[in-house]
């Protein structure tokens, strides 16, 4: 019997690229550095959460209705009618967030150990692509439950492309189908969140791996394992991935999954933060909410879009420099000029920088949450402006700061000698 | 349109001010209080379904609340709806907008979208108030064009607000009873109580459910966690 299913094995393995070995490749003989940390558990974490997000989105396509009379009540539909339908809802509705905080804290990782340096800036970018690909989809995602946040938010956001010169309105008409996003946005959202969004993930995540396979992974300490090598050609200081990451990867994903079940079985609304309170209200075209928020991954670039004060009566600046704040990401591994990859071998300005740059983006993600009157208004010296205001545009400019004044502090920074091995 | 984003984007939060007005009372539900829900239950198809519909709720899951489906069927079904069909209301949206000036919402997830405590402070917060079309006014709700549902439970109140110094300290409210209801005090808020929880269990039917599953999803978690833990310990034994 052994034999007769080694045959057909064989048999297979002979008819295509041979499974062994791209099993050897990336993952039994793929060298990883020994000396990873915490933070290199969010990558995996975030295939994990990609997996998550896909099945259990199948399984909400099977009863959720792309329809504007419909949409809102076959959410309801799952969450009472459908068998297990409200646990696959909260899984997708919270996996969304996970998604976000994994690749922010992977981002993270990345700005620490200058994990986007030279060699591997095509990794980076391949990245940035990706969290550029999860906001359409994230957006996209959202307007299906087709509550009031979900209606508003998309129908701001897509005015936003109207404010663009020439092209704008245009633009905002093709992207809703309509003059108004309506049911033909809420259609092709549908068909754009369920299967051209994440095929292009997909592929974007396959070249991000691919990618990182060909240079071999950055670590803590930002050294090359490559330049060590030991008599049986292998790095010195790389164990093989599986089963030594494989199996340490298994470890965070169950912790992951025991946070992520505190959320789903406990606190699925997370305080309206994954899912907002305003959103149980059906979208109503005719009533424009009082407070419109983003959900809380957004908020960052939403602070920036409401800290640029509009010129011409156009929000348009507003918009350029959100659409910068995120495109800036890119030409990171060009604007480092540090002679060291990781933080723990770089003096204080970067180290000040990125932790400025850290407050930055948390105090302009909370105030995106929040009206701009949530801190109540400055004094008759700065014309009463409200104070979150005042404070967002500093973080803007800190924010940005962080980039443009980076090819300056980092060349300056005093450096200390990067050891030869890594250290645990 | 571009008024609107501009609108949108530069917002003064002015409508959350307005209702950031009246302070909300803590609504002291339970949702494993199975005859508090009962009594919600009987409350909301007496007093509310006349005019809101809770149209993705079905008669039939009020099994949950530990009826069967002939209690249900016989204690609060008036309509000619079967047991398994939706709480729909005979009153149309449009007809509710030309008695009412604005349709009754639907109320499956009000619990959600408003949250108890508003909830069982507004249905506690009416007023009479001859100026307003209905001739009732509400605290919370500011112009609401509801009418007071339950004042034949409550009577008719009457409400004065007193500001003494608008700019920095809140109004002061002084309720007063004009003609007495059916409950006192007491006994109406048990009944307000009663229906918030009920609201609350509509909004979210599998909450129960969920936080029972909840618990033995992370202990099933947490033996897990002890064997890949070990497993890790293992491998990681020859790393230097």
């Amino acid at each position: 019997m052994a034999s007769r299913l080694m045959a057909l094995w064989d048999w297979f393995d002979s008819r295509m690229p041979s499974v062994a070995e791209e099993f050897r490749k990336h993952l039994a003989e793929y060298y990883a550095p020994k000396n990873f940390n915490f933070w290199y558990f969010f990558g995996a974490l975030s295939i994990l959460v990609l997996a998550i997000q896909i099945v259990s989105g199948i399984f909400l396509t099977m009863n959720y209705k792309p329809d504007a009379a419909l949409a809102f009540g076959s959410v309801e539909y799952i969450m009472r009618d459908v068998p297990g339908g409200w646990v696959i809802r909260y899984i997708h509705s919270t996996g969304a967030s996970a998604f976000f905080l994994d690749v922010y804290l992977h981002m993270f990782r990345g700005l620490l150990y200058g994990s986007y340096k030279q060699p591997r800036e095509l990794i980076w970018i391949f990245g940035v692509l990706i969290y550029l690909t999860l906001m359409a989809e994230a957006f996209m995602g959202y307007l299906l439950p087709w509550g009031q946040m979900s209606y508003w938010g998309a129908q701001v956001i897509v005015n936003l492309f109207s404010s663009i010169p020439f092209i704008g309105p245009d633009l905002a008409l093709w992207i809703r189908g309509d003059y108004v996003v309506s049911d033909a946005t809420l259609n092709r959202f549908f068909a754009l969140h369920v299967i051209a969004i994440p095929l292009v993930l997909l592929g974007l995540v396959a070249a991000h791996i691919l990618a990182l396979h060909d240079v071999g992974s950055n670590n803590p300490d930002g050294i090359e394992i490559k330049k060590t090598k030991g008599p049986d050609g292998h790095p010195l200081d790389g164990i093989p991935f599986h089963p030594y990451y494989t199996v340490k990867d298994i470890v965070g994903a169950v912790v992951f999954l025991a946070l992520f079940s505190v959320v789903v079985f406990f606190v699925p609304e997370m305080g309206g933060y994954f899912l907002e309170y305003n959103n149980y209200v059906p979208a109503d075209p005719l009533k424009t909410p009082a407070h419109i928020a983003p959900l809380w991954y957004f908020t960052p670039y939403y602070s920036i879009l409401r800290a640029v004060p509009p010129l011409f009566n156009s929000v348009f600046p507003g918009v350029a420099m959100m659409g910068l704040s995120t495109l800036i990401l890119f030409f990171l591994p060009w604007l480092d000029r540090s002679p060291v990859k990781s933080i723990r071998y770089r003096g204080g300005l970067y180290k000040g920088a990125v932790a400025i740059f850290v407050l930055t983006f948390l105090v302009l993600g909370y105030l995106g949450t929040e009206p701009v009157t949530v801190w109540g208004q400055a004094g008759a010296w700065l014309g009463y402006a409200d104070r979150a205001t005042i404070a967002a545009r500093i973080c803007t400019l800190l924010y940005f700061a962080f980039f443009f004044l980076m090819p300056w502090y980092t060349a300056i920074d005093k450096t200390k000698p990067v050891p030869e091995r890594v250290t645990m | 349109m571009k008024k609107l984003l501009l609108a949108i984007v530069f917002l003064p939060a002015v409508a959350l001010a307005a209702e950031a007005g009246y302070r909300l009372d803590r609504a002291p539900i339970d949702p494993k209080d199975l005859v508090s829900l009962q009594a919600g239950a009987r409350t909301f198809v007496n007093y509310c379904l006349n005019c809101h519909g809770a149209e993705f709720m079905r008669y039939n899951r009020l099994t949950d609340l530990g009826l069967t489906e002939t209690q249900i069927r016989d204690n609060l079904i008036f309509t000619d709806a079967k047991v398994g069909d939706t709480m729909k209301v005979a009153l149309t949206a449009k007809d509710g907008k030309a008695m009412f000036g604005a349709a009754p919402p639907d109320l499956t997830v009000v619990g959600r979208s408003r949250g108890a405590d508003w909830l069982y402070t507004y249905l506690r917060s009416f007023y009479r108030d001859p100026k307003s079309p209905t001739g009732w006014n509400n605290a919370v709700f500011p112009e609401v064009a509801m009418p007071h549902a339950l004042w034949t439970l409550q009577g008719e109140r009457a409400l004065e607000v007193v500001s003494r110094d608008a700019q920095h300290a809140p109004p002061e409210y002084k309720w007063s009873q004009l003609s007495p209801g059916a409950e006192n005090a007491v006994q109406y808020d048990t009944t307000v109580r009663d229906l918030v929880n009920f609201l609350v269990y509509v909004g979210e039917p599998a909450a129960n459910d969920r936080k029972r599953i909840g618990i033995v999803v992370l202990f099933a978690l947490g033996v897990l966690f002890i064997f890949a833990y070990a497993l890790k310990k293992e491998y990681w034994k020859d790393v230097k």
